[in-house]
Order: structure tokens, then sequence, then C-alpha cells
């Protein structure tokens, strides 16, 4: 097939500049894998058996990876961005109180709208509610530890929540995790789909967690680290830390032309 | 120096953990919280499409099964359409269905299992037909970027044969790492499948 040459738009056209990225129908960019860490990480114990060791395949993104689930309000409840709220039996949690915030946007600098973030974290003592958690700090009767959002047409979420405590496990003998909430992302297509976590200013813990240091490149590391945001705090109520989280850009043309290959 | 750029990078990924259930099925770390949760299943009773059975292990360099893994599932319906605006293609939309599923495998067995539809044959933007598959995500404590890869079907041994991304992988060998095998239980269609993480049986793993 001859097709005529694919009619470019410049992915970075900013005039006027569009809040967020109009839904496009090419390929991701290409991941950059040199900023993930590598499946291989040694100083992270469990990573030497799960990870794989052939190559990954590379594959030209097609209509199963630039579609992904779509996510609206009805899926999501009133209470769930509010972790000061949504397990609450007989007052609010324990901890310092916080609200995190910032904006999901793509590798142009555009938001990703209507997006679903959901993270979880231990309590402030450093203890999840999980059935396999088995850390002597105590459970907080009034704390789920879990909740969600959908970004708005800017790609900006936030939440409520309190501050996690750091807590030991098993790698080196006495390793300790960082205080950090894991967030999981969607964006518009299902290679985009990110799961990281967030860590917090000031954290003498985190030059030395073993699963941190996975990621090699060092301002990568320190993308993960959510500065105070004094600005958005609310006063005698609640301290405030900015989290942007990244994903992948999109090509807005899909390229048909194949030369080679199949 | 030549003019910067200045696009933004990607965020960097980490483990999902020991403990992704909390956030993503917090039924399975013990606890329920929110009103509406997702699941494992995909269907409704007015879905369309053939009613089947995923279910697999994930499997470590010891032949081991994950029993901490978390998998998510995204697919076309029966008529070989995403529920996306960015797939134009002629098939029918299904408001009955999503096409997308998590799954924590069983604590004790490490079994992942989906009740899903077999989705239809995809055609993509080149006009190629794609033989009908289920893309998968796999994360976990250990796993430091999530992985994926593709589940195909026995039973479309043809279409498959002509798929353009199977034959993208220069090992016949290893397009059968991607095959998940169609058998009967109790009447209902059970597609079983092992994901291999590392062996020489492991699994074909893409970077999309």
């Amino acid at each position: 097939m001859n097709a005529q040459a694919p009619a470019l738009r410049d992915p970075r056209l900013n005039r006027p500049e569009p809040l967020t990225s109009p839904l496009g129908d090419g390929g991701f960019f290409q991941r950059d894998r040199s900023i993930h860490p590598p499946a291989y990480a040694p100083g992270y114990k469990t990573s030497v058996l799960r990870s794989p060791r052939q190559s990954l395949l590379s594959l030209e993104n097609s209509v199963s990876e630039i579609t992904g689930p779509v996510f609206g309000h009805n899926d999501l409840g009133p209470l769930d961005n509010d972790l000061i709220r949504n397990y609450a039996k007989d007052g609010d949690p324990v901890g310092e109180r916080i609200v995190v915030h910032g904006r999901v946007l793509d590798e142009t600098g555009r938001g990703v709208p209507n997006t679903l973030v959901e993270f979880w974290q231990a309590n402030a003592g450093g203890r999840y509610r999980h059935k396999k958690d088995t850390y002597l700090a105590p459970i907080d009767p009034n704390f789920g530890g879990c909740g969600r959002a959908l970004t708005d047409d800017t790609g900006y979420y936030y939440f409520r929540t309190v501050k996690p405590g750091p807590y030991p496990w098993r790698n080196y003998v006495n390793s300790w995790r960082p205080a950090h909430i894991h967030f999981s992302v969607f964006g518009s297509g299902f290679a985009q789909r990110l799961i990281t976590q967030m860590y917090f200013e000031g954290d003498p813990l985190i030059p030395i967690c073993p699963i941190l240091t996975t990621i090699p490149d060092k301002d990568a590391l320190d993308r993960l680290v959510a500065p105070l945001d004094l600005n958005a705090s609310t006063p005698f109520d609640s301290l405030a830390y900015r989290f942007d989280i990244v994903l992948r850009g999109q090509r807005s043309t899909y390229f048909e032309n194949r030369t080679a290959g199949n | 120096m030549p003019q910067p750029l200045n696009y933004l990078k990607e965020t960097a990924s980490q483990t999902a953990g020991p403990y992704v259930h909390i956030g993503l099925i917090p039924a399975m770390a013990g606890f329920d919280i929110f009103e509406k949760n997702f699941s494992n299943v995909l269907v409704t009773p007015n879905t369309q499409g053939e009613r089947i059975t995923l279910e697999g292990k994930v499997l470590d360099g010891t032949g081991t099964p994950l029993r901490d893994v978390l998998l998510e599932i995204w697919q076309a319906n029966a008529a070989g359409r995403y529920n996306h605006p960015a797939d134009r293609s002629a098939g029918a939309l299904d408001q009955d269905f999503r096409g997308w599923g998590r799954a924590g495998s069983d604590f004790e067995s490490g079994l992942v299992t989906f009740e899903t539809i077999k989705p239809g044959a995809i055609i993509d933007k080149a006009g190629r037909k794609c033989a009908p598959h289920v893309n998968v995500w796999i994360v976990a404590r250990g796993i430091n970027i999530g992985l994926n890869t593709r589940l195909y079907f026995s039973d479309e041994e043809a279409s498959n044969a002509a798929d353009p991304v199977l034959n993208l992988i220069e090992q016949p060998v290893r397009r059968a790492t991607l095959i998940a095998k169609r058998g009967e239980r109790a009447g209902k269609v059970v597609y079983s499948f092992t994901i291999n993480l590392q062996g020489p049986e492991e699994t074909v793993f893409f970077d999309v």
C-alpha cells in the first residue's frame, strides 16, 4: 500500500497552550528504560527470581496498546479520596494529617484528564491493614489505608490522609522502608499503565532504601520525592505534599506505512 | 549545545510490593472499604460472547507459583472492538463489557482466575487481522516494572499462525509460551495458562 505520508503535528505545539492532550490514536513514545529500575536488581533480593532474563520483545503499538479501560465517577464513592474518613469507625486515624495533590501529566507536559489514580499506604506507625502484615506496630482501627480519585479535566488529583510511618522488612536483617505511598495510574492506553511509590522530602531512609535505589538515575529517583507544599496546606488542619506523575506521551499520528518485515 | 527539547520524563516505576491488595483489591487484604470494587469478573449477564474462564499461575525462577502477584487483563469484546474511543474499527461496541479486570493470585495455590468472554479477532489500522488475544499486565513484590504479555487461544491455530505479533517472535517454541490451552470443566470453558518469569520456557514479555 502506497499511502500518503502522514500529516505530522508538533507534539509540543503549545499555541494556545492546551491543558490536556487530545486523545491521540498513535503509539506512545518509546519508553526510556534507563530511568526505570531494571527487572534484575540484586540489592532488592526478591527481584532475583522474579526478573525475566530474555530481552523484552519490542512491539509497535497497535490498538491493543493505545486503548485501555475507561473509568468514570460512577466507579467511585464520595469518600474514596479521603483516607481520614473512608474507614473511620469511632474517630479520626492517628497521625500527621496531610493532603497529597498534583497532576497526572504526559511527557509533552499536558494533563491526563479523567484517569484513575489509586493509592495505598501503611498507617502512621508503619503497619498495613493486610492479613499478611505481621509488623508489631498496631493496626489503627480508624484507618484503612487506601483510596482513589479520578483526575479532573486538567489532570489534577488530590486526597487527604495521614502520613505513613517507615517500617522494617526482610531484605537485609536491618532494612527499613522510608515512609511512602503507593500509586497506581492508568492513563488513556494500557501501555501507559504504571505503579510507583511517592516518598517524602527530607526522609533520611531514602538514600539507603534497597527498593528506591533500584532506580539507576538520580534525577528519576528525586522525582519520586514529594516536596512539602506549604502554600497548599490548610492552616490549623493539614500539611500538603505535591506529587506530579508523568506518563508516556503519545504520537498524534499512527504510522501506517510498514516497509519491512511483517 | 543544541536547543533543549524539554520533554518531561516518565515517572519511574516501583514495585507494587506485597500489600498491593490493600489499594487494588482490598477484600483480599482482609477488609471492606469501598462501595464499588473492581474484580476478576469482566462479564455481566448481558455481555455478548462465549463465556470463558482464564486460569493460570505465574512461576518464579524455581518454578514456584507467586502467591502475591496481581494481574490485569485488557481485551476486545466478542466483536473484536475495544471499549475505548481510540478504537475506531467497525465492530460493534458492547455497553455491557468494559474489557478490563484485575485479579490477585490465591494466597495458598497461586492460582489466578478471570471470568470473561473470548474476544473477537482484531483488525489493526494497517488492515491486518490479529488473532484473538488478551493483553496481560503483571505486578508483584520483586517485579520492579510491570510486565506486559499476551494470551492467545489454543483453538485459534490458523489465526495464531498468521498473527503479526506472534510472528515477530523469532523462535516458534517461544510463541507457544503465549498460548492458553482450551479445556472444559463442569460444562464450562476453561483456558489454562502458565507464565514463567525465568527458565527455558520463559514467557515472552513485551516492551510496549
